[in-house]
């Protein structure tokens, strides 16, 4: 066992933290905070498991497909961001319905 | 030696929790401004976990996007959100409290913590030692062009990959601006503290993307960590009031916008006629071609993700 296995599980919690809150909170902006830490969770698996070469280089595959991830990323933030802000412009608020009380 | 173990273990343990601690707080705090700034923190901590995980590109960018554009982006649609509704409404957190979804939130809680045990257990019962696509990367840099590996990944081996993530913030940004304005327009002349920060900030920032870009054949750095400095420094220069001249707002822009994207795709169609498949660069023109796709999509990268966080195109401002 090594200190990326604790980074690799840090990166359980997170997704799994960042899903909980996601299926939660009703808040479109929290939803979307709550999307970029799954994000980060999983690069942060993905980083931390590329450690396991057994050499000092870790494999830079999964360094490549997080950067990639973190630009993408950014991109889709932008966008659900101006759809949050389109949605609170027609409705008047950025807060999905309650199903079980209306 | 065993010392210095010793305290990377514990650094590496406290930045694991303080990740997972950030995290909870990022979620669960009641004011949705706090969690923002403690996103950004959250994003600040991740750059260091990346240093310790021995992915320096990465944590260049994390710091420069994930952090910086990221929490630029969170805020600025926060303060849209602000002076469009009462602080109430923003406020409101929308948490399934109460007991009409007890049970729905305890099934909830209960599949969580199975998917996270399952996931927890998978990662545990990996081997401790994998050695991946190292080798394979190892075994061909020679004739990548460049010397980093990360960046030999990025715009060689997986250049189509990189091809496609340009199309992505393209689209990102065609989708930003077919929806139109969403800016709540509140044109304040600009702090003199913003004003003089950026004043000597800007070219500074110029000047570390440059590095960047050339440092990326070698060292860490490379098309994306520079394009997301130049953007910081667009950022900036937004924040401070300054706006595109109207000369180049409609087709300049436009097309630096889709230089990189366009280079990059015209390089794959003529390497693919060339050498058959798309994308595979000759090993002796390697570098060359890697720094000429490189130069383009830096400063498409910067000036789309301006663009992202202005929102609205600049056509449309002329019109109001």
């Amino acid at each position: 066992m090594n200190a990326a296995f604790f980074y690799a599980i840090a990166g359980v919690v997170l997704f799994s933290l960042g899903l909980h809150a996601l299926i939660m909170h009703r808040h479109l902006l929290r939803k979307i905070l709550a999307l970029n830490v799954m994000g980060s969770g999983v690069f942060l698996m993905l980083a931390a498991l590329a450690k396991r070469t057994g050499t000092t280089i870790p494999d830079p595959v999964p360094h490549a497909m997080v950067i990639t991830g973190i630009v993408v990323a950014v991109a889709a933030t932008a966008l659900a961001l101006v759809l949050m802000l389109r949605l609170s412009a027609a409705t008047g608020h950025a807060v999905l319905p309650d199903e079980e009380h209306e | 030696m065993a010392t210095l173990t010793t305290v990377g273990l514990i650094i590496d343990a406290l930045l694991a929790l303080g990740l997972m601690g950030l995290a909870w707080r990022v979620l669960a705090n009641p004011d949705l401004f706090k969690a923002i700034v403690l996103f950004i923190a959250f994003g600040l901590v991740m750059a260091l976990s990346w240093v310790r995980l021995e992915a320096p590109d990465i944590a260049l960018a994390e710091a420069a996007i994930g952090a910086g554009l990221t929490g630029a982006l969170l805020l600025g649609a926060f303060a849209k959100l602000r002076n469009a509704q009462t602080v109430a409404a923003v406020e409101t957190s929308g948490t399934a409290h109460g007991t009409a979804h007890g049970i729905r939130s305890i099934a909830l809680l209960i599949f969580i913590l199975l998917l996270a045990t399952g996931l927890g257990y998978v990662v545990w019962s990996l081997p401790a030692e994998d050695i991946g696509l190292s080798d394979a990367v190892a075994a061909h840099l020679d004739t990548s062009g460049v010397s980093n590996p990360v960046t030999a990944v990025l715009l060689n081996f997986r250049g189509y990959d990189t091809l496609l993530e340009m199309m992505v913030l393209l689209l990102a940004l065609l989708g930003v601006w077919s929806l139109g304005d969403t800016a709540v327009h509140r044109e304040s002349a600009p702090d003199p503290v913003l004003d003089t920060l950026s004043r000597t900030l800007t070219p500074l920032l110029i000047l570390v993307a440059a590095y960047l870009l050339w440092a990326g054949a070698h060292a860490p750095g490379g098309a994306f960590q520079a394009g997301a400095v130049l953007a910081a420094a667009g950022v900036l220069l937004l924040l401070t009031g300054w706006r595109l001249p109207a000369a180049l707002a409609a087709q300049p822009l436009r097309l630096v916008l889709v230089a990189g994207p366009a280079i990059f795709l015209a390089l794959a169609v003529v390497t693919l006629l060339m050498e058959g498949r798309l994308l595979q660069f000759p090993p002796a023109w390697a570098g060359r071609l890697i720094l000429v796709i490189e130069t383009a999509a830096t400063i498409s990268i910067g000036v789309t993700l301006v663009a992202l966080f202005r929102g609205a195109p600049p056509a449309d401002e002329d019109r109001q």
